[in-house]
């Protein structure tokens, strides 16, 4: 067994004097699949939110390949695929834009495949269309379309299956697999229930909380 | 494993920085040009300044020509801090300065290039109709010179120290009152030293050291401000 990509230790948060969870322990290895269960409110978001770096709300230790997340931020972030809550898609630019804005922001990215990524996510003839102009799915969709751009090896993703139709959701699950078998990780939270099988292990929030 | 590693970009450092820089100040551009209508807002107020000041005040041109100074200044001044909220507020909160922020792109050249093209979509057209107001206010032909050099120099320090105040208040509803009680305690020097540049050039003084000043403090500002502004939308996203 190889070292872990993402080891968190002793993980504490609260919020507004309740506690979203204590001392939570996992670690993610490369092809492995975690699901963070909970019910609404269990504070999903927020793990994936500490996870990814962009709340320092919390106590404990996060650690990228056994290195102390704050210490290696920059090689954190260049391997990184965060998909939040908001899909971070400007509503005024065209999903062309978007992407190469995204790009732009990421130096890994080959923009010569932004257009056969958006033709993956079934948005090929949209691509000069603001966003403004297309549906919250296909919105969505633009923001996923990262997914076959990046080839970075952890994804976090919160809530990738909102307002996608079915047959985008099964696309898209196999895509998790197909980059979990290649050597990739991903976190994300889903109220779908994923058929990946042994693949995906769960962290339930609701028994660390105490909530349930 | 290996396929999974993230391929370093083969261009050298400096080229990559100035290609970001570039693509930062091409979107901001994009997306203002794509809302023109805020685009306007600042001039307008800047125009309508100057306009009621002297139906309001005196149209007395010798007492225009003394406040002209101050009038175009102060007005240049409160446009920007007008236009300010909006610097990052819908980058906000359309998530894309969560994924700015997740990039391992330095944060101090993206920092930079929105304030540039803030600067370039208010200061500079602010900059460039002064002297239309220094007309209507009877300014003395000799100050035009002083006011269009001290807006130039004077306007991009109001645009970066006003982006400090942003970046601190976009996670707040209501960041506007505050945005202005953070921020024009700051601008007072630089309104202090473009004035005085503008009233020497009027009385025929000599200029350079108003300017120097200005010019001081706009290389701190570009130095320091997107160190100041990437740490404030830091904890402004993590709230």
């Amino acid at each position: 067994m190889s070292d872990p990509l993402l080891r968190v230790e002793q993980l504490f948060c609260e919020r507004d004097d309740r506690v979203l969870f204590e001392n939570l322990n996992f670690s993610l290895a490369a092809g492995e699949v975690i699901q963070i269960e909970g019910q609404n409110g269990s504070g999903k978001t927020t793990l994936l939110r500490i996870l990814g770096g962009l709340s320092r709300n919390f106590e404990g230790d996060i650690f990228w390949k056994e290195e102390p997340i704050g210490d290696v931020a920059e090689d954190f972030r260049r391997n990184l695929l965060y998909f939040g809550h908001q899909p971070g898609v400007k509503a005024i630019l065209t999903p062309e834009e978007n992407l190469n804005w995204y790009a732009a922001m990421h130096p890994a990215i080959d923009p010569e495949r932004i257009l056969d990524a958006l033709e993956q996510v079934g948005l090929k003839g949209y691509e000069d269309v603001p966003c403004h102009m297309l549906s919250a799915g296909q919105n969505r969709r633009v923001s996923l379309a990262r997914l076959y751009l990046s080839s970075a090896p952890l994804w976090i993703l919160d809530e990738p299956f909102t307002a996608i139709d079915k047959r985008g959701v099964a696309e898209k699950e196999a895509l998790i697999a197909r980059h979990a078998e290649q050597g990739g990780s991903v976190i994300l939270t889903t109220h779908h229930e994923l058929s990946m099988g042994d693949r995906v292990r769960s962290v339930n929030l609701d028994k660390l909380a105490g909530t349930s | 494993m290996n396929d999974m590693q993230t391929k370093e970009p083969v261009l050298n450092r400096d080229q990559t920085m100035v290609g970001l820089f570039l693509a930062v100040l091409k979107r901001d551009l994009l997306l203002s040009y794509r809302r023109r209508s805020d685009l306007v807002n600042p001039l307008i107020f800047f125009l309508m300044v100057a306009t009621l000041f002297p139906l309001g005040v005196s149209p007395e041109p010798e007492f225009l020509a003394q406040v002209a100074p101050g009038v175009v200044w102060v007005a240049a001044l409160l446009a920007t801090l007008l236009s300010m909220d909006a610097v990052f507020r819908s980058d906000f909160e359309d998530g894309t300065l969560e994924q700015t922020l997740l990039s391992p792109q330095p944060l101090f050249v993206v920092v930079l290039g929105k304030v540039i093209a803030h600067w370039m979509l208010t200061g500079l057209p602010l900059t460039l109709l002064a002297p239309l107001l220094g007309v209507m206010l009877f300014l003395p032909e000799g100050g035009m010179t002083g006011l269009m050099l001290s807006l130039l120099l004077g306007t991009p320090t109001l645009s970066l120290v006003g982006a400090i105040g942003a970046a601190l208040t976009v996670g707040l509803r209501k960041g506007g009152v505050l945005i202005s009680l953070l921020v024009l305690p700051l601008y007072i020097p630089v309104l202090i030293f473009g004035t005085g540049a503008v009233q020497a050039a009027v009385t025929g003084l000599p200029l350079a050291g108003y300017l120097a000043l200005l010019g001081a403090m706009l290389a701190l500002g570009i130095v320091m401000a997107p160190l100041a502004i990437g740490a404030a939308l830091r904890i402004s996203v993590s709230g």
